[in-house]
Order: structure tokens, then sequence, then C-alpha cells
């Protein structure tokens, strides 16, 4: 059980709901996934198609909390004006914020993503910044009133897991009591592992699993390793040694002699 | 009069949002609503002018990560 911006849930992965083969694809794998909180997002709407109608549909099907992004803003006033229809549209002060910097890479326009966190913060919204593991920015988030922050692991859609690990682990040590979410760049159930072994709250994450081969299996795949990450930090981990040491007593065992064990 | 219609020149005898959106056929979608890059509240609409040039975003839920 952990907490996001006071609100208790059990499962600590989130579901990005894009990139799926089909509606009922995307269904069975927030089944399989276990996932409380989907994200969304918005687009223009067409007179004549209404696509976005018949996925509000299932997203009321599903029955679990959205939480919106402000995908594909590149600037603080962009993502300010989508997070206001998106709180409209969709009925929640959660937002996950974006402010992209660059199109190649999709990292976040850190200065962008602070001026909109505080704007949105002061409106009363619940934002949860799409940042880096850059240290001063997170800062800078908490300060403009954000109560949990989602760093990245590798750029969006790139798979690469845990690109700066030590940042990130530098990150959980300064922000304890801070909930962390990796969001974006996790490609396989041991990235998502990794970052929960290192004491992150939850993951979250879209395409690996819609665009894996078997998207229903690789979302209770992501679920498993979601959790047992979660379990071995709680469990405690033991520290890397340099040098090897023996598990099985040395004393005590057949032909032992003293010379030999030091 | 022309105004940009989600990117698009789009030519209208309508100058108000709410009768736009109606026009349109929303007047009963899950639809939020911009002028110019700023957010219009749904009860707002029907309060805002429309004038030639202006830039409206008519947009509704889509998936996202």
């Amino acid at each position: 059980m952990f907490e996001l911006c006071g609100t208790p849930f059990t499962s600590r992965m989130l579901l990005g709901t894009a990139g799926y083969s089909s509606p009922d694809v995307l269904r069975q794998a927030v089944e399989a996934s276990g996932a409380e909180i989907v994200t969304v997002s918005l687009r223009r709407e067409s007179a004549r198609v209404r696509t976005g109608q018949g996925f509000w549909a299932l997203i009321e099907q599903l029955g679990r909390r959205v939480l919106p992004n402000t995908a594909g803003c590149h600037t603080a006033k962009e993502a300010i004006a989508t997070a206001e229809m998106a709180r409209e549209l969709f009925g929640t002060n959660w937002i996950k914020l974006e402010v992209i910097a660059n199109d190649d890479t999709l990292q976040p326009d850190l200065f962008g993503l602070v001026e909109a966190a505080t704007v949105l913060c002061a409106e009363g919204f619940e934002v949860l910044p799409y940042t880096t593991e850059d240290l001063g920015a997170a800062e800078r988030l908490v300060a403009a009133g954000c109560t949990v922050l989602m760093p990245w692991a590798a750029p969006i859609g790139s798979a690469r897991g845990l690109v700066n690990k030590t940042a990130l682990q530098s990150l959980r040590a300064y922000f304890p009591d801070t909930p962390l979410i990796i969001d974006a760049g996790i490609g396989t159930p041991s990235h998502a592992a990794e970052a929960m072994e290192l004491g992150y709250d939850a993951v979250l994450l879209n395409t690996a699993v819609a665009k894996a081969g078997d998207p229903v299996k690789m979302a209770e795949s992501f679920a498993k390793a979601i959790q047992a990450g979660r379990m071995a930090f709680e469990a405690g981990i033991v520290e890397p040694r340099d040098m090897g040491s023996p598990s099985t007593p040395v004393a005590g065992t057949p032909f032992f002699k003293i010379d030999h064990a030091s | 009069m022309q105004i940009l219609l989600n990117g698009e020149r789009f030519a209208t005898d309508t100058d108000n949002l709410d009768a736009l959106c109606a026009k349109l056929g929303f007047a009963e979608a899950k639809v939020a609503t911009a002028v110019n890059g700023n957010f219009v509240a749904a009860a707002a609409r029907s309060q805002t002018h429309l004038v030639e040039s202006d830039e409206v975003e008519i947009v509704a839920p889509r998936q996202g990560g």
C-alpha cells in the first residue's frame, strides 16, 4: 500500500493506454497488470469521426483512475492550457505534466516544466511532473508544490532501462519521503524490478507493454516484476562486495586446513 | 469569417464558441475547448465571442502514455 496525493493504492504499476493493437487488447492488458491508474491524453476531435467519444466509453468501462498527460506540449503555456482542458474533460485535478524540450529525445524542458508546475499547483492541480534525474530541478518542482516526482529512466519509448542509475539512487536518497515514480524508458520487467529495488515507489510504462508480442502476458510479467522488486527492497538487499565470500561455512569442512583460510 | 479550427482553416458564420460547438455536433459530446491558446471552460463558451483568425481548439479524450 502506498499513497499518491493523499490517495492509497495497492498496485505500484501505472499503465499507459496508447499503442495497443485494439481496444480489447488494451482492456485485457490493464486487467492483467492490476494497474489502478492509467494514463490518457487529449486529441483534436473530428466532427466526422468523433474518435474520442468511443475512447471515453472504454475508459469508463475500465473503471480505473485516469491520469491525463500533457504530451506533445513544448511550452509552459501549452501545457497549462492542456492541463486545464484535461481537468474539465476527465474530471480530475491530477495531471502528468510533460513539457518537451526536444522531439528527438523527448527529454523534458526542465525550465518550462517548473514554470508550468508553479502555475498549475497554484491552480489546485496535483502535478505529477515527468522530469529527469536532475536533483536541482526536482527541488524546484517540490518547491513549486509537486508532492510526487516522476523522473525518466531513459527517453520515452527507448526501452533502455535505468540509464543513469547512480543519479536515480541519489534522487531516492535525497527525497526519502517524496513518492518517486520511474516514468519512461523502461523496456523489460527486469528494468522495472531494478527501479523498485532502488526503493522507487512505482513505475509508469506504456510502450514496453503495448508493443510487446503479447501485451497481456507482458502486462502481467511487469506486474510481477514490480511486485518482486518492491518485496526485495522491503526485505533489505545485501551490499555488493568486490571479493568473494563463502556462503557455506568454512570451518569444519572436510580437508579444511587453517592455511587455506587466509 | 475564417478561423483556425484544430489547426485547419475553417469558414464559419458563427461568432460564438458555444454555437460553433453545437453546429459541429459537439453540444452533448465529451470535449474541451481553448481559444488562442487559452482554456475556455464549458460554462464560459456561450460568452466567448469569436473573431476573424481566432485559433480554436476542440479536444476529446484519447489514448496516452
